[in-house]
């Protein structure tokens, strides 16, 4: 076992209210400027649709992520280190302007400075960001928001539904899909860099560009199945969400998260086996959520506290690790799902999926009407497809994504009884396994959620990171590492002389 | 478990690289930070100081933020998450912000920035030569108007670009002179101001609102202007809006979004409602398209655009039948027999419901507003609470009923069929009548229901053999309220309609109360809205649900909460010098002034009631404003066609006192009111100042018609003015339609809007980010302060500042041009005071038509007299004025001596001529503070040991441990701060309790403001029942078609549909449509969102241009093509504007217009009707709303080509 902590996300959709503030205070920060016009390291989509950029989870045309090959090993999708040397040069799995969209700009002082004359009043009208030429806005970095457009048949986690999905009024399902850069444990961004300017933070598991390392391979573009990594046009290097380090670091949650007025984030640590990694990411689809939880440590059993003790981790985040809502969320209750385990990147941003609890309008007609009091639809009336969620977070297993679901919706019924009659629906608890205690505190985090529950991140940092620094083992030591010919052992760690 | 070696990564190559780590087999590569490449996202996150301010755009949101400020220039902004808890077991509000938001930063540095004073070049060149030939500002500008060729000149150039940059000391002068001299030469009340909620940044409202009030001026509503006062409220509750805030949702278990799309219009709050879920509450959404807010939903109901009030009636008739005939639910029954009018008696004249039976019916003194009911014994008895027991018997007015027990309806053997009104079908908008029977008892000579059993008979309840036309079952389609007939009118299935209703009260049931319905402007902005509502309202009365934590209605459409409401009020309209201000209402004031009259085709009598007595017959819209005004219901300001600074002048002249020379020329004839002649030239009104207001681009209802009468530039309407047999009867046609009646128009704004290219003058404002002021809302309890980040850029000054500055330039020319006068108001009887008891029984009697005599106060305005010293008015505005200590503070008839508060400002604010110095925001922030219940705790006591005088019941416990507490501005600067329990509102925060109106009422028996003082479901008001509106019932959206003509399908190869104009999720009205990030997110500029199958049926695919039009102008916008839209119905999300991306439109060859380009206002003659009870007139209370959600268009593709 190699203990290495992480620091991870859970989004709640079901909160999620797609305002996408988290998107503008992100930008605002972060890529407020030349070369990063287009780039949003937070954005928000409306589920079904085809995304940002356009069509980004279909990997059999982006090559992202990893794939098993014909003897079940674990492969770059995009192809291994020959063949990707080969294109460095002209990727053509490399998303274009249009993919994104190209950015517009009304940049112009016409408004106050009109000359005199003027047959209509003056207006703005649009200008490429890029080119400065007059264009026709054709594309966005949210078109689909709401429902809007025709291209949400072309999702392709509508593939594979057995169940006809109609886009038709009162029959129609949305919901809202907030992402940034997953922060995975096993990036193929990283992997595919030929720069090895792509790193993960030794102490908190932060992937990021080492911005003068990079030269502009895009590699990582292309690696990425989530499409988080962006190309600054300006610098030419690649640029991506860097989980607000410097934030982080200072034991603050990410601005995405302290500013998401949905309170559907949720900030923490988590202990995993780097070890068990590699194996986690190459069983077989129908074996990958329960291989990905099983990466992660129980932060309350104590060799994993030893554990982490030993690897130089101080006490507070072992605290953390226990007090960690994310924990909470993905490996106690089981309600938090990773966005396309099939990728195999281990993805280190988890998703409660939406209960949307409504019912076609249509539909609702057809009910008993003798018990007002029976109010909540079951989950069989669900709007959305349960397949739809199961293709977006559990890689098609319909009974861990509606087991998810049962779990909401019988916490909902339970705290109705508690609510108004005080009373304890045992047949509940008994429906999804779990206790009186565990579904209140369960309903105390997801609803009450104050601040300091929603975010949990252990402060003294850096120096920690300074602690690991010559702890962490080197795997290239072993004879027949990959890519190393064999060549034997190299020096694990150069001490840099930083104070630690 | 291996990688194959020949496809293994690159990591390889980097393994001579320092304090890193590849992971098994070469996949992962690890690295402890040097922290030297990323020096540059750590220096990004860098800052040197972090500000508290806010936003001042009219939402409800008033979120405190952090502005974070860079080496001079303000950088980003985040949400502060520092407000006070909520306790251990209610989510918390932080943080509270949204998108919109958190773009603001963008608009400091934007090339669309107003820096320094514009003027259109034209009109410069004028003053600038007139100024320096005249030696006088005065004189210039009065040269300039009063010459044709040259007013013409400048008019004609609004909105045509050539502003030139003007100094700030001339802009002001210019201002200045053109305010004196329109007061001089034709009065001070046609200087206009109009700026709205003043809740969202107080001292900025207040600036500008004091200045008008000081001199005189006009200061415009905004609530029922746009459309989002419901009328409903003060008709019911004698209140003019009062909700809960969101963090009671939590509480509530039965949440009804109705029209409401709350994670996209209050989107801070949101959270609440996805929380509550998880607690057990039941969601449903209703709206007609799939919202945003639908997602969250356990039902969705999907009704027709227009038709919520047939399912709000629908859902009370189950209620009525299940919850009240079929069986009795004691906590109902106890519930509306002390809270709800319904156990009172109501007179039948004729087959028809009057008015209430009386106590002087019975034969008592003063019993003219003492209302009646039987007890269960049978007996006649006169509880207290009424509003006879108000005003003149101290600790009588209170819902104690003692030991009577009244009875919900008459046990009588009698009963007679009455005739009740319908509007569903109908040759007429009034609609026809159908009877149906009420058991009645005689007294004396009179013979009455109950409003109980008025009500069943509404909703169509049938009791035992009742005669009358009674509905057979819920699946009866033919008979009014059933759910079956509100299935052919809305579309939503009958079954699920009643079973929402079942489940809604029977939450209400098991829970005593707390079932919710959160209302916003999807339901509300139509024309008939008030009936709509009222329909709404009775669900929660019904059920027990008003006045209790998690229960009731919440209507959060435009109001922000002015928790400080006494100093904001009072300092606002200068009450600190005189008393009353010119409050006038705007949707009558811009019906008449912009001529949309001159194109009205639906004759008043058009809305009446076959159960009216035909009043309405010959009469127009504009008709009914002139009536509603010379009888002193509604404000007519300015009032006079001649300048009011002359009237007592020519009194004295005519040796005779004020009052009487007044009503003797308006007898006959040598005065009259402006609304008799608003095409007069003497009538105009002459300045309007704008500020925290984007008038022609966002609330400007019948935009078009702005455009060519007022401001006098070329409109697209097509509207044709009616012909000879149309026209009003009481109001003068001219023949030739005024155009450009304004002469300046000035607009303050930090952002170049619509309004901002239409203006003469444009101010340059100080953004929020870079002034002082206070910030509330109803959503929240908090009182937060902004601050400046840095100070305000050019020539860019705050409202404050700028309003100072231009009471220094008046007084200073007001030395040679006005010095002292005595100004004559005509002012409206006023709610809340002894005016509403001048109308007993709602009976009305026009002095014109000689059905009374003309008394001031009485049946007609009061006139009041003030002096203005003209050459003080700077200096006034700088100081606390001596009325303060003389008559206290007034709020909700509630008055307070503040001579402690005066005190106190004198030593925190320091002093200027011996007064409390305002000199400064801050200090205006301060005194607000300082004079309201709210914020000090002084003050709520005494208010409520006022209150414990006037009911003979306990209050001032509610603010025990308060009591010496206040807040400072200083303090809201650190953190948000709670605000106390006061008399000024309806709901206690005692003990950290969350806010719901009317707690205090129901809890403490405090009667409401109504005429039973109790919540209505009877309205009495002879135009109320002229219209068959005293009771609920559904009133359908107006026929525009049959009225105004299908704007044509054929002929353009268009498709008819409705056009409606929600509110939006990339801006706040017109704010942030402009942004840059709210245009990458959204589709950069405006759109209209159309269903799949109306787009099939002209041919546009999703993101093609299209044009809407009908006889009120044109819009050029993308279409958005969404099956989450209903079929035949189109939205533009409100306030677009037509700054950015909107192209020439084919249609006109002219610019295409913003939504308002498609509206025109129409009056609904109720909301005019006052001088009774709760129908009083109060600000921004009661008043014909400016509804656009009843409009139809055309929208058709155009050529894709499009030219700007």
């Amino acid at each position: 076992m190699r203990i290495r902590a992480q620091v991870a996300m859970v989004m709640n959709l079901d909160k999620c209210i797609g305002c996408h503030t988290c998107s503008v205070t992100c930008k605002q920060t972060w890529t407020n400027r030349e070369g990063t016009e287009y780039v949003w390291f937070n954005n928000v989509e409306t589920k079904p649709g085809i995304g940002y950029p356009k069509h980004y989870e279909d990997q059999d045309r982006w090559k992202g992520g990893w794939k098993l090959d014909g003897k079940g090993r674990l492969v770059l999708r995009g192809g291994g280190r020959v063949k990707r040397l080969s294109r460095i040069f002209a990727n053509p799995d490399l998303p274009s302007i249009d993919d994104y969209y190209e950015p517009a700009t009304f940049d112009k002082d016409i408004l106050v400075n009109a000359p005199a004359g003027l047959k209509d009043t003056p207006v703005k009208q649009p200008y490429s960001a890029l080119t400065g030429e007059p264009m026709a806005i054709t594309w966005g970095a949210n078109w689909e928001d709401s429902l809007g457009g025709d291209t949400f048949d072309q999702d392709p986690n509508l593939k594979n539904l057995t169940e006809k999905v109609t886009f038709e009024f009162e029959k129609t399902f949305m919901f809202h899909l907030p992402r940034i850069c997953e922060h995975c444990l096993n990036p193929a961004c990283v992997s595919a860099c030929p720069s090895g300017a792509m790193y993960k933070r030794e102490e908190d598991g932060i992937v990021l560009v080492d911005q003068d390392r990079c030269r502009g391979w895009r590699m990582c573009v292309s690696a990425c199945p989530y499409k988080k990594v962006y190309v600054n046009h300006a610098t030419g290097k690649a640029e991506k969400c860097t989980l607000c380090f410097p934030r982080i670091e200072a034991g603050q949650p990410t601005i995405c998260s302290e500013t998401c007025v949905g309170r559907l984030r949720y900030l923490g640590i988590l202990w995993y086996d780097e070890d068990a990694v590699l194996a986690a990411a190459s069983v077989g689809d129908e074996d990958l959520l329960d291989a990905q939880r099983a990466v992660f440590l129980d932060p309350f059993d104590e060799t994993v506290q030893r554990a982490a003790r030993d690897a130089g981790h101080p006490q507070e985040w072992i605290e953390a690790a226990q007090a960690s809502p994310v924990w909470r969320l993905i490996s106690e209750y089981r309600i938090a799902l990773p966005l396309h385990p099939e990728y195999r990147t281990l993805p280190m941003v988890w998703y409660v999926p939406p209960l949307s609890p409504v019912l076609d309008a249509a539909g609702a007609a057809g009910r008993d009407d003798t018990n007002a009091d029976d109010i909540f639809h079951t989950i069989d009336d669900l709007r959305i497809p349960v397949e739809y969620l199961a293709s977006l977070f559990t890689a098609g297993d319909t009974a861990a994504a509606g087991g998810v679901l049962m779990k909401l919706a019988a916490m909902r019924a339970y705290m109705r009884a508690r609510t108004l009659d005080g009373t304890v629906a045992q047949e509940l608890l008994d429906g999804i396994g779990m206790t009186g205690e565990q579904v209140e505190a369960m309903y105390r985090l997801l609803a009450i959620a104050k601040y300091d529950e929603r975010y949990v991140i252990p402060a003294a940092h850096r120096a920690q990171a300074a602690a690991l620094d010559g702890l962490g083992g080197c795997s290239l030591d072993g004879e027949g590492g990959p890519g190393m010919g064999g060549s034997g052992a190299v020096p694990v760690t150069i001490t840099t002389g930083r104070s630690r | 478990m291996s990688l194959d070696p020949g496809t293994a990564p690159l990591l390889g190559a980097r393994r001579f690289l320092t304090r890193e780590t590849v992971g098994d087999h070469g996949r992962t590569l690890h690295r402890v930070d040097d922290s030297e490449w990323d020096a540059f996202y750590r220096d990004r996150w860098r800052y040197d100081k972090v500000v508290r301010s806010t936003h001042g755009v009219n939402c409800t949101g008033s979120c405190s933020w952090n502005v974070f400020v860079k080496d001079g220039l303000i950088t980003w902004e985040h949400q502060a998450t520092d407000y006070p808890t909520t306790g251990p077991d209610t989510p918390d509000y932080e943080p509270r912000g949204c998108p919109r938001g958190a773009s603001f930063s963008w608009y400091e540095y934007s090339p669309s920035r107003v820096r320094h004073p514009y003027l259109r070049g034209v009109l410069a060149e004028m003053f600038r030569e007139a100024r320096q030939r005249l030696g006088d500002p005065v004189a210039a500008w009065a040269e300039i108007v009063e010459t044709p060729l040259k007013a013409r000149a400048y008019k004609a150039q609004r909105g045509r670009g050539g502003f030139v940059r003007a100094s700030w000391d001339e802009a002001i002068e210019l201002m200045a002179a053109a305010h004196v001299y329109t007061v001089k030469a034709y009065g001070p009340d046609r200087v206009v101001g109009f700026s709205p909620i003043p809740a969202m940044s107080m001292a900025s409202f207040a600036a500008g609102t004091r200045y008008h009030a000081l001199l005189g001026g006009t200061l415009l509503s905004f609530y029922d202007w746009y459309a989002d006062l419901p009328i409903a409220s003060p008709q019911i509750w004698g209140d003019q809006t009062d909700v809960p805030e969101a963090g009671d949702w939590w509480n509530s278990t039965y949440l009804m979004m109705w029209g409401s799309n709350i994670p996209v219009t209050r989107t801070p709050d949101a959270h609440f409602l996805t929380e509550a879920r998880y607690k057990g509450t039941k969601v449903v959404a209703v709206s007609p398209d799939y919202a945003d807010n639908v997602k969250f939903a356990d039902d969705w109901l999907a009704p027709h655009p227009g038709t919520d009030g047939a399912l709000a009636m629908a859902m009370g008739h189950v209620i009525l039948t299940e919850f009240f005939r079929d069986r009795e639910v004691p906590y109902f029954t106890d519930y509306v027999r002390r809270y709800t009018d319904l156990p009172f008696l109501v007179t039948i004249v004729d087959g028809k419901a009057d008015r209430f039976l009386t106590a002087a019916d019975l034969g008592h003194e003063d019993g003219e507003h003492k209302t009646v009911l039987i007890d269960q014994a049978g007996d006649l008895r006169v509880p207290h609470g009424s509003l006879g027991y108000r005003y003149s018997e101290p600790g009588q007015w209170n819902l104690d009923l003692g030991d009577v027990v009244p009875a919900l309806g008459i046990d009588s053997d009698e009963a007679i069929e009455i005739e009740m009104a319908r509007f569903d079908i109908g040759d007429t908008e009034g609609g026809t009548t159908i009877r149906r029977g009420v058991p009645v008892r005689r007294v004396g000579e009179h013979l009455v229901t109950t409003v109980f059993d008025l009500v069943m008979a509404q909703y169509g309840v049938r009791r035992g053999d009742l005669p009358g036309d009674w509905p057979a079952g819920y699946d009866d389609a033919d008979s009014p309220n059933t759910p079956a007939w509100q299935e052919r009118i809305t579309g939503v299935d009958a079954k699920l309609a009643a079973r929402i209703g079942r489940e809604f009260a029977r939450n209400a049931e098991r829970s005593n109360g707390r079932s919710m319905i959160v209302l916003g402007a999807g339901a509300n902005q139509w024309f008939h809205s008030d009936m709509t509502y009222r329909a709404f309202i009775s669900l929660v009365t019904l059920t027990g649900c008003q006045g209790v934590n998690g229960g009731g209605w919440a209507h959060y459409v435009g109001q922000e909460k002015a928790r400080p409401i006494t100093g904001q009020q009072h300092m606002s309209f200068a009450f600190d010098w005189q008393r009353p201000m010119r409050h006038q209402a705007s949707t009558p004031f811009w019906y008449l002034h912009t001529d949309q009259w001159r194109y009205e085709r639906v004759p008043a009598d058009e809305l009446a009631s076959p159960l009216g007595s035909g009043r309405f017959k010959g009469m127009a819209f504009a008709d009914t404003v002139a009536a509603a005004q010379r009888m002193g219901w509604s404000p007519g300001h300015p009032f006079f066609n001649r300048n009011p600074l002359d009237l007592a002048a020519e009194a004295a002249e005519a040796g005779k006192p004020v009052q009487q020379y007044v009503v003797e020329s308006l007898r006959d004839g040598s005065l009259t009111p402006v609304a008799e002649d608003p095409d007069d030239p003497a009538n105009f009104p002459r300045c309007l100042t704008l500020w925290r207001a984007n008038l022609l681009g966002s609330s400007g209802k019948g935009n078009e018609y702005f455009m060519r009468h007022l401001l006098g530039v070329e409109g697209t309407a097509t509207a044709t003015e009616c012909g000879a047999g149309e026209r009003p009867r009481d109001v003068t046609w001219r023949d030739e339609a005024p155009v450009g009646k304004l002469d300046l128009l000035t607009t303050m704004d930090f952002r170049m809007t619509n309004t901002g290219l239409h203006s003469d003058l444009v101010l340059p404002a100080a953004t929020w980010y870079e002034k002082h002021d206070i910030s509330t809302t109803d959503m929240h309890p908090f009182v937060h302060a902004f601050s400046p980040a840095v100070p305000p850029p050019g020539d860019a000054h705050t409202d404050y500042d700028t309003f100072l500055a231009l009471a220094d330039k008046v007084s200073e020319l007001a030395v040679v041009h006005l010095g002292t006068r005595t100004d004559v108001l005509a002012a409206p009887l006023q709610h809340d005071t002894p005016d509403e008891l001048a109308m007993p029984g709602g009976r009305v009697r026009d002095w014109k038509f000689g059905e009374c005599e003309p008394v001031p106060g009485r049946t007609m305005p009061k006139l009041i007299e003030i002096e203005r010293d003209y050459t003080l008015i700077g200096r006034k505005m700088r100081t606390v004025g001596p009325l303060m200590e003389k008559l206290g503070t007034t709020t909700k008839a509630i008055t307070v001596d503040v001579k402690a508060e005066v005190a106190y400002l004198k030593h925190q604010n320091g002093v200027i001529d011996g007064r409390p110095s305002l000199a400064t925001a801050d200090r205006m922030c301060e005194a607000i503070l300082s004079f309201s219940g709210t914020t000090n705790g002084r003050v709520a006591r005494a208010g409520f040991e006022e209150l414990e005088k006037r009911t003979g019941r306990r209050f001032t416990d509610l603010i025990e441990g308060h009591e010496t507490d206040r807040v400072t501005f200083q303090q809201t600067q650190e953190a948000p701060q709670p605000v106390f329990t006061s008399p000024e509102w309806s709901g206690s925060e005692k003990g950290g309790r969350r806010y719901s109106p009317f707690t205090i009422n129901v809890e403490r028996l405090k009667p409401w403001h109504t005429v039973t003082g109790r919540q209505h479901f009877f309205v009495e008001h002879d135009w109320v029942a002229e219209l068959g509106e005293q009771l609920p019932a559904f009133r359908p959206p107006l026929n525009m078609a049959r009225h105004f003509g299908r704007p044509g399908d054929a002929v353009d190869g268009g498709v008819t549909v409705r056009f409606l104009t929600p509110h939006a999720k990339w801006s706040i009205h017109s704010m942030y449509h402009d942004n840059e990030l709210m245009l990458a997110l959204s589709r950069g500029g405006p759109v209209i969102w159309m269903s799949v199958p109306d787009a099939a049926k002209i041919g546009v695919r999703d993101n093609e241009w299209i044009e809407a039009h009908n006889r009120n102008g044109v819009v050029v916008a993308r279409a958005v093509v969404s099956h989450r839209m209903p079929e035949g119905t189109v939205f533009q999300y409100h306030s677009p504007e037509r700054t950015v991306n909107v192209p020439k439109a084919e249609k006109s060859g002219r610019r295409g217009g913003y939504h308002n380009s498609m509206t025109r206002l129409l009056i609904k003659p109720t909301h005019l009707a006052g001088g009774h009870a709760q129908l009083t007139y109060a600000f921004n209370y009661y008043g014909p709303i400016g509804s656009q959600r009843d409009e139809i268009t055309v929208i058709r593709r155009r050529t894709q080509e499009v030219e700007y």
